[in-house]
């Protein structure tokens, strides 16, 4: 196997494994890394304000700012439950 | 105005003080009055790598503490006129590194007519690094082609967009160059290793060089003299290119493509 392997270069190359992985943690470290201070505070708030309406968990919703060139966009993802309290 | 350098990386051991010691003595040979400061309170080695630790009376910490003045703490380098090294504390703790201290070091430096001050910064993210680069105006990312390396490159790069004076102050952006070291062209045909390009996209900073994996770096710090003195070696001859690419100047990036050993050379051994 190992000598098949060889001649036809199924082996993947590890550089391009490594690649791989730093572009997708990456761009995860600068989306929370770079976040502005006041997120994880806005995030909490609008926890407390739509839980009083909804039946929803700290984890049911992301706050997330995003930069598209010169646009900066700030994306609130709300999970609402099945069934409203 | 003298043009503060930071050199920096996040990470240790990538050859932040090989480089700073380099560039600092490139930019003294093309004429420049340039000081050097090795911003790592308690573990110093710029000294050693300059090849002037039996030299050192006072550091950088006696300067803020107004125990010494900048004249006799600054030692003259022995390889360039033009060049002066301003050593870290070996004993002292930590917090004894201020902002204010920093700055009005760097303000008399400018007084003194210093063109460039270059700051080696410690690895991590702690005091003493945030220090080295908090008032850079231009910053020197050094990077080797691998997996740790590169993500600690990008955190420092994520602080230096938020703590520098420039970014505090919404100041022009601290101008950032990133310098690929330790790299071996083989092992990146090979797919062993990054390739400068792939790290260039995944830091998404303008390239300023490559310096080669070479034997030649440990000789040049086994004798205290930095890696741009020694002659015809490719390492030196890639760093006298980052200062010139520094100055503006247009140059082809060198020793980035794996060279087949000829017949003879294999034959005989050569390097």
């Amino acid at each position: 196997m190992s000598l098949l392997s060889y001649f036809f270069g199924s082996k993947q190359k590890t550089a391009a494994v490594a690649k791989e992985r730093l572009s997708l943690i990456i761009a995860h470290e600068r989306s929370t890394n770079r976040a502005p201070d006041f997120l994880p505070a806005l995030q909490r708030e609008l926890i407390e304000v739509i839980s009083k309406y909804v039946n929803v968990g700290a984890d049911d919703i992301k706050v997330q700012l995003e930069k598209q060139d010169n646009c900066e966009i700030l994306e609130v993802n709300i999970t609402l439950p099945e069934q409203p309290k | 105005m003298a043009r503060v350098i930071v050199v920096t990386s996040g990470k240790g051991g990538v050859g932040k003080t090989t480089t700073s010691a380099s560039i600092s003595s490139g930019l003294a040979l093309r004429g420049f009055k340039t000081a050097v400061i090795d911003f790592d309170v308690g573990l110093r080695n710029l000294d050693l790598i300059m090849g002037c630790e039996r030299r050192v009376v006072y550091d950088l910490i006696n300067v803020v503490n107004g125990e010494a003045n900048l004249h006799q703490a600054l030692i003259k380098d022995k390889h360039c006129e033009n060049l002066f090294v301003l050593p870290a504390s070996q004993t002292r703790d930590k917090d004894a590194l201020t902002e204010e201290g920093v700055e009005k070091v760097l303000k008399e430096l400018e007084h003194m007519g210093f063109d460039y001050v270059v700051c080696d910064s410690p690895a991590g993210i702690e005091r003493g690094a945030v220090m080295a680069l908090t008032f850079a105006d231009e910053a020197i990312i050094v990077t080797n082609p691998e997996v740790s390396s590169v993500r600690d490159s990008d955190r420092i790069l994520g602080i230096l967009q938020s703590k520098s004076r420039r970014a505090i102050e919404g100041r022009e952006a601290v101008k950032e160059h990133l310098l690929v070291t330790r790299y071996a062209p083989k092992r990146v045909e090979d797919g062993e290793m990054l390739s400068y390009k792939d790290v260039q996209e995944l830091l998404r900073i303008p390239l300023i060089g490559v310096i080669p994996e070479s034997d030649d770096v440990l000789q040049a710090s086994n004798q205290g003299t930095p890696a741009i003195h020694l002659k015809d070696s490719d390492v030196a001859t890639a760093y006298l290119d980052v200062v010139a690419r520094f100055l503006d100047e247009d140059r082809p990036l060198r020793f980035v493509a794996y060279e087949k050993p000829g017949l003879l050379k294999r034959l005989f051994g050569g390097k």
